[in-house]
């Protein structure tokens, strides 16, 4: 028998940068894909580092929303969306446009600079 | 002012007085009594439990019931649900959305808000009788033609999309409930399920695929399925019985 598709953010998802950053923004002939998910099980939820495969390059990514059903009360986007970051935590981006969960305010230490470019949330 | 003091025959005497008819009056109450709402959730499931543990569940969900007003609603209906969130400024989180679905029973019934935000499709599966819920507002009650919403992820984005400034739309009371009969685009293929399969039997898409995808689709049809005796389930009597026991409970 075979598992049902993990609607979460695993290795080889393909991934959608939210932010409005160079490297998220243009266009290449392959889609952002995760290759390593910083968690001790490989699969990762809301408020998890992985590793994007971006035009060629290696970048840290914090996920904002997946596809999953989380906890009640949680939202649950339509798309796997992902905030580019650098290796100590700060976001290369300027902006970010889509909503964002609150529950990302938990660890607000690591996250104050991703939550202080975010506008909307949900 | 009665016209049978004057008399168009030319009598010349004056006209036997005649009372003027009794007005009637239409009670609107009792009009509103007639058309019962009962919550999905209180109905129970079929099944071989004891009902003492519904009765319990039922006392519990009435309790809540008198703290806390929980609207009637339908799925199709657009609500807005403030929470009290500990992560969010000001405590409290505001959000607007369609009711795509109303699933569970008992205390752990849910309903899940559908948006689009941004562009970003956004679902919140909030439960309805959790503490943590501070006020669920009606802003437009209307039914759609499924009970179940869930092909609104691969409809077009504008069938999902509410302000979140609306204004509550008015509506007299002893009206019925107004059934939306809109037929939703869809995106183009693929989509998350099989939605022309009878098997959802949905109503408010407009499919515009060729007669061969939907006779191909009419293969896994179970026509079978609704003579199944054994799959009945009427629940007239149970839910006469709890309509009685809600009642008295919340004019307790």
């Amino acid at each position: 028998s075979t598992t049902g598709a993990c609607r979460a953010i695993q290795k080889l998802t393909r991934v959608r940068v939210v932010d409005n950053s160079a490297l998220g923004n243009t266009s290449y002939h392959r889609p952002p894909k995760c290759i390593h998910v910083y968690n001790k099980t490989g699969v990762g939820k809301v408020g998890d580092k992985i590793l994007l495969a971006i035009k060629g390059e290696k970048k840290k990514a914090l996920i904002v929303g997946h596809k999953m059903p989380g906890p009640t009360m949680t939202p649950r986007f339509d798309s796997n969306n992902v905030v580019l970051i650098e290796d100590n935590g700060n976001p290369i981006g300027t902006r970010i446009k889509t909503p964002i969960p609150y529950i990302l305010r938990r660890k607000e230490g690591e996250f104050s600079k991703v939550l202080a470019i975010a506008r909307n949330f949900v | 002012f009665s016209l049978s003091g004057c008399r168009a025959s030319g009598d010349g005497k004056p006209a036997k007085f005649q009372p003027p008819p009794k007005p009637v009056i239409i009670d609107k109450q009792k009009q509103r009594a007639e058309r019962r709402f009962l919550s999905p959730e209180f109905i129970p499931p079929r099944g071989r439990t004891d009902p003492l543990k519904y009765y319990m569940e039922r006392k519990d969900m009435i309790q809540r019931r008198k703290v806390f007003n929980i609207p009637e609603f339908y799925v199709g209906s657009v609500l807005a649900v403030t929470t009290a969130d500990p992560y969010a400024n000001n405590k409290s989180n505001r959000f607007v959305g369609i009711c795509i679905q109303r699933g569970g029973k008992g205390l752990g019934a849910t309903f899940v808000l559908r948006n689009v935000i941004e562009d970003q499709g956004v679902e919140i599966c909030y439960e309805l009788y959790s503490p943590r819920i501070q006020a669920i507002e009606v802003l437009k009650l209307e039914k759609r033609l499924d009970d179940n919403l869930m092909y609104l992820r691969d409809a077009l984005p504008e069938y999902s999309t509410f302000d979140v400034n609306m204004k509550p739309v008015s509506r007299l009371d002893h009206e019925e409930i107004p059934v939306n009969k809109l037929q939703v685009r869809m995106k183009p293929k693929p989509w998350s399920k099989r939605w022309e399969r009878p098997k959802y039997n949905i109503k408010g898409i407009k499919f515009e695929l060729p007669e061969s995808k939907m006779k191909e689709a009419q293969k896994w049809s179970q026509p079978w399925l609704e003579f199944d005796m054994l799959r009945e389930y009427d629940t007239s009597k149970i839910e006469e019985k709890i309509w009685k026991e809600v009642n008295e409970g919340l004019k307790k």
